[in-house]
């Protein structure tokens, strides 16, 4: 459950953005949409998404936000990081039928999970393709990576690259019948009641523990309950949270 | 003779390692962990007469070696625990004690009578220390009048010995301990967590939703050890320590300075394994500073304080 992973590369990929290679101690096959609770900071460990393994390797994409996330891009090359995990449950890549119309949307923070989403989907020979929307064009990352996978559209905010407006603008839900989507909130209400049939969205929330027990990153849901995000999710069906 | 079992009322611990309220839920998720038998007993989150969904997130926030949490008493409701979590408990050797809360004297009083009747239940843990509900919890435990007669209250109406949990939101904490001690409490859990705010510069706005939480951690366990020991020296009945054990050397800290046993809440979210490393670590650190049994040391920091509040 607590391994200790090893820096193999860092290097800044977009303004404020870092993507971290670690070596896992074992090959691992792990479900994407998980995440990792880094041990990073002055106390609390921090959640990170994966953003792909492939064999013993495994990578983080994030931004320099706060203290645990500029620690984290300070790592050098054979460093070790205490990460519990993998934990929470990720997208269903391995439930979604063969002729699945997918698309994957991702809001700049909430790339990463999406990248090792597509990638095993392209595995499995399903067609999927990904919107990626950023807020300016110095801050896109993985645009390649992506677009080697399948198609991919980049929006900006600015307008400086790909399409000038939110992830919405570049959305056409008549052309899918599955979305995964992970982003900041207001992107994710913004797909939530779209008309797309299966709709799972990856959200993020400030959590203690990782593993369900302290009720840090409880989200409410419509049958008035509740969910933990660390343990039932990250990802849940659309319409099981209330955004 | 295990050198680790310390004997209190209703408690019969095989060691003193207990994971604080709040800080390991009703045990189901550290259970996947390790085995809940190597605790000497569990503090299980709060219960309230009805279920409650708690405070909007964001809930936590950290700080220099510190954590701000305003959960707010979320749980299933003193009946949801006794029919959905107790009965998982109850398949492990360890002590339970179960932290009650309330937004009225009546509320406290309903839900002890019901859950102390469980046998799964060895002691009733008295929350009259939340920081971060708006009724209730706090206001009872910053008054000593109100706080004995709480204190009394509950006790006429459990079948389970009474550790009340004081707040270190106080102007005396010796004041309130002694309060409670002469209304019948059976034993002292200290301390709760410290009221404080974070802002978002970003924002201008505090980063709690509720604005104000508690804090506990590392940053904390001076003053938790500096409180217990002035408590220890002026009660009679045992006090379990906590506020901010992170490692082996802290909980004999807290027995020198006069607790009998020791909680750990926040550490658990930084390694989810610490009691079970705490309870492994003792016997050696206690071989290395010449420590027998482990109660041995109990108190032996004591002394006058100069400023004793």
């Amino acid at each position: 459950m607590i391994q200790l992973l090893t820096v193999v590369t860092r290097r800044q990929i977009a303004t404020g953005a870092t993507e971290l290679i670690c070596r896992l101690p074992e090959v691992a096959d792990i479900e994407p949409g998980r995440f990792m609770h880094l041990r990073v900071g002055p106390l609390l460990r921090r959640p990170i998404s994966i953003a792909n393994v492939e064999g013993d390797l495994i990578t983080f994409l994030f931004k320099e936000i706060g203290q645990g996330t500029k620690e984290l891009a300070r790592l050098r090359p054979g460093d070790q990081i205490d990460a519990l995990g993998p934990l929470g449950n990720g997208f269903p890549v391995h439930h979604v039928a063969r002729e699945a119309r997918i698309v994957l949307v991702g809001g700049g923070i909430g790339v990463p999970p999406l990248y090792y989403t597509m990638r095993k989907l392209v595995e499995r020979g399903i067609a999927c393709e990904a919107i990626l929307g950023f807020d300016t064009a110095s801050s896109v990352f993985y645009e390649d990576e992506f677009r080697a996978l399948g198609p991919t559209t980049v929006t900006t905010v600015d307008g400086t690259a790909g399409i000038r407006g939110f992830v919405t603008a570049a959305l056409e839900p008549n052309r899918f019948d599955t979305l995964f989507a992970c982003g900041p909130e207001p992107m994710l209400r913004s797909v939530q009641h779209i008309s797309i049939e299966h709709k799972f969205l990856s959200i993020e929330n400030r959590m203690g523990c990782g593993i369900g027990a302290c009720f840090a990153c409880v989200c409410p849901t419509p049958d008035g309950h509740y969910v933990k995000t660390c343990s039932d999710g990250p990802v849940f069906r659309a319409e099981e949270v209330i955004l | 003779m295990n050198r680790l079992h310390v004997t209190l009322p209703g408690l019969n611990l095989k060691n003193p390692i207990i994971p604080a309220s709040g800080c390991f839920g009703f045990g189901e998720e550290f259970a996947k962990l390790y085995d809940l038998s190597l605790l000497g007993g569990i503090m299980i989150k709060a219960a309230t007469g009805e279920e409650r969904y708690g405070n909007p997130t964001p809930r936590v926030a950290e700080s220099g070696m510190g954590m701000l949490n305003a959960i707010g008493l979320q749980n299933p409701g003193v009946d949801g625990i006794i029919a959905h979590k107790l009965p998982f408990l109850s398949q492990f050797d360890t002590e339970v004690i179960a932290n009650v809360a309330g937004s009225t004297a009546e509320e406290y009083e309903t839900v002890t009578r019901r859950i102390s009747q469980d046998p799964v239940v060895k002691a009733i843990e008295l929350n009259i220390s939340c920081p971060n509900v708006k009724s209730g919890g706090m206001q009872f435990g910053t008054d000593p009048m109100m706080a004995a007669e709480l204190t009394k209250r509950v006790k006429a109406v459990s079948d389970k010995p009474v550790y009340v949990k004081l707040s270190p939101n106080v102007t005396s904490i010796v004041e309130m301990a002694q309060a409670v001690e002469q209304a019948g409490a059976d034993g002292l859990t200290m301390i709760n967590t410290l009221v404080g705010m974070r802002i978002d510069v970003r924002t201008g706005q505090p980063i709690l939703a509720n604005r104000i939480g508690g804090l506990s951690g590392p940053a904390i366990k001076p003053i938790a050890v500096r409180m217990i020991h002035d408590v220890a020296q002026a009660v009679e009945i045992p006090i379990i320590g906590m506020g901010g054990v992170m490692e082996v050397d802290d909980v004999l800290e807290m027995i020198y300075a006069g607790a009998s046993a020791v909680a750990v809440g926040t550490a658990n979210f930084v390694n989810p394994f610490i009691c079970q490393e705490l309870i492994s670590a003792l016997p050696k650190r206690m071989d290395e500073l010449g420590i027998e049994h482990i109660l041995d040391i109990r108190g032996k920091a004591y002394g006058a304080t100069l400023h004793r509040a």
